[in-house]
């Protein structure tokens, strides 16, 4: 199970990253735990300038912008 | 000596966006050329002449419209390739030990082609402070960000031309980095919330920049023209309706006591009526030209709208989580005079 942590102070771009998460790995049958992280420290914390990021199992995998299809397929590849 | 010839190579994705973009540009230009036979050949389906107030305002709307959803999309596209060579990362390497005055200059330009939606602003700022670009030279980069936007560069370009455009690009670089100085001027490190201190003394936190290739950029840049073209276009509409509607009715003249150039007031009431407001260039610049069109001057007017795009309440509420009230209200009250001096700069050169 992918440990998932969107950060981003919840405007609608990080409302799209979430959704598009969930539902492409519900597609690929991967379970995830998303947790949203709204508190600017700890997004900091995690040397993300540009909000949507995106933290897999600990690591900065995205940040800047809703990620395309393509790039979170590839995280559940 | 049977070399098997090689098989038709597929069309790589590359190849097909470059095609795509060679069929797409001369439509464009085209399309861009033949406006006004457009709207003539529109007006003359609905049976109205220019001559009628309808006619004259029907006339308005069909031709500006297509321009101005034109004028749009191929520049938002564009920007959108130019941004994936300046993520913040990028950005923030290149301001990093810059000096004052060269760095204020970079950090506006910088501010113009980086990319960030307004809900990064904070960690964005923190970001810079902690790689030790100083506080004025990020006050320069967060002025210039939202002002000098390139929504409001098209559509100023598309209504008033090149030279009314320029003139508000150079005066919001010169507002952000003459802001920038003057805030970094006023040494207000410690009117940074305090947890944003701590972490602007601390070492920066460095994220793997991506590489990019072609067909990634491209995708960039067609994201782009969903994102902002797909979001704004209800408000040019509008817009456009109703600077119709004031360019076909309202008489000659009619601004010119309100908002002309003679009435010197004109200039902070509208900066002052921008604050609380929160719309975007899109919407405004349409009205902005009609209202021009009858007798309102234009450094007004500009004011009005530089002070609703950049001095926005939403804006100062996010950037209140990390700048204490003083230096928010240090931060209003420079670019607020800054953009005064625009308005009047304005309407004494055009």
């Amino acid at each position: 199970m992918k440990d998932i942590k969107v950060l981003g102070s919840g405007c609608a771009n990080c409302k799209t990253t979430i959704a598009l998460i969930e539902q492409i790995a519900h597609e690929k049958g991967e379970e995830i735990k998303m947790d949203k992280v709204q508190d600017m420290r700890a997004i900091i914390g995690y040397g993300v300038m540009s909000t949507p990021g995106v933290v897999i199992d600990g690591k900065v995998v995205h940040a800047g912008g809703v990620p395309s299809r393509d790039k979170i397929a590839q995280w559940f590849a | 000596m049977n070399t098997t010839a090689s098989p038709a190579p597929q069309a790589t994705p590359l190849i097909r966006w470059l095609v795509g973009l060679a069929l797409v540009a001369p439509i464009w230009f085209w399309a861009y050329g033949h406006l006004t036979d457009f709207a003539d050949a529109v007006l003359s389906l609905t049976g109205l002449t220019r001559q009628s107030a309808l006619g004259e305002a029907l006339h308005f709307f069909f031709f500006d419209t297509p321009k101005v959803l034109l004028l749009l999309t191929g520049i938002v596209f564009v920007m959108g390739i130019v941004q994936t060579f300046f993520a913040p990362e990028r950005t923030r390497a290149l301001l990093a030990g810059k000096r004052t005055g060269v760095g204020n200059v970079l950090a506006a330009l910088l501010g113009i082609v980086t990319p960030f939606c307004s809900c990064s602003a904070v960690p964005l700022f923190i970001g810079l402070l902690s790689a030790g670009v100083p506080l004025g030279i990020t006050f320069s980069f967060l002025i210039s960000a939202p002002m000098v936007n390139e929504v409001a560069l098209t559509l100023l370009f598309g209504m008033f031309g090149w030279k009314v455009a320029g003139l508000y690009l150079g005066m919001g670089l010169l507002v952000a980095i003459v802001s920038g100085l003057v805030i970094g001027r006023l040494h207000m490190e410690n009117h940074l919330e305090d947890w944003v201190q701590v972490i602007a003394r601390g070492e920066a936190v460095h994220v793997q920049e991506e590489r990019l290739n072609w067909v990634q950029r491209f995708e960039a840049g067609w994201g782009h023209v969903r994102e902002i073209v797909g979001k704004v276009w209800p408000y040019v509409i509008v817009g456009i309706a109703l600077g119709a509607g004031i360019h076909g009715y309202v008489p000659e003249d009619f601004m010119a006591s309100i908002m002309g150039r003679e009435a010197w007031w004109s200039v902070p009431v509208a900066v002052l009526l921008g604050v609380p407001m929160y719309t975007n260039a899109a919407g405004v610049i349409p009205i902005v030209e009609a209202l021009i069109g009858k007798g309102a001057a234009l450094g007004t007017v500009l004011a009005f709208m530089m002070s609703v795009i950049a001095l926005s309440a939403p804006e100062m509420i996010i950037l209140r989580k990390a700048l204490k009230p003083r230096l928010i209200a240090t931060f209003v009250g420079i670019v607020a005079l800054g953009i005064l001096l625009v308005g009047y700069v304005f309407n004494l050169v055009l």
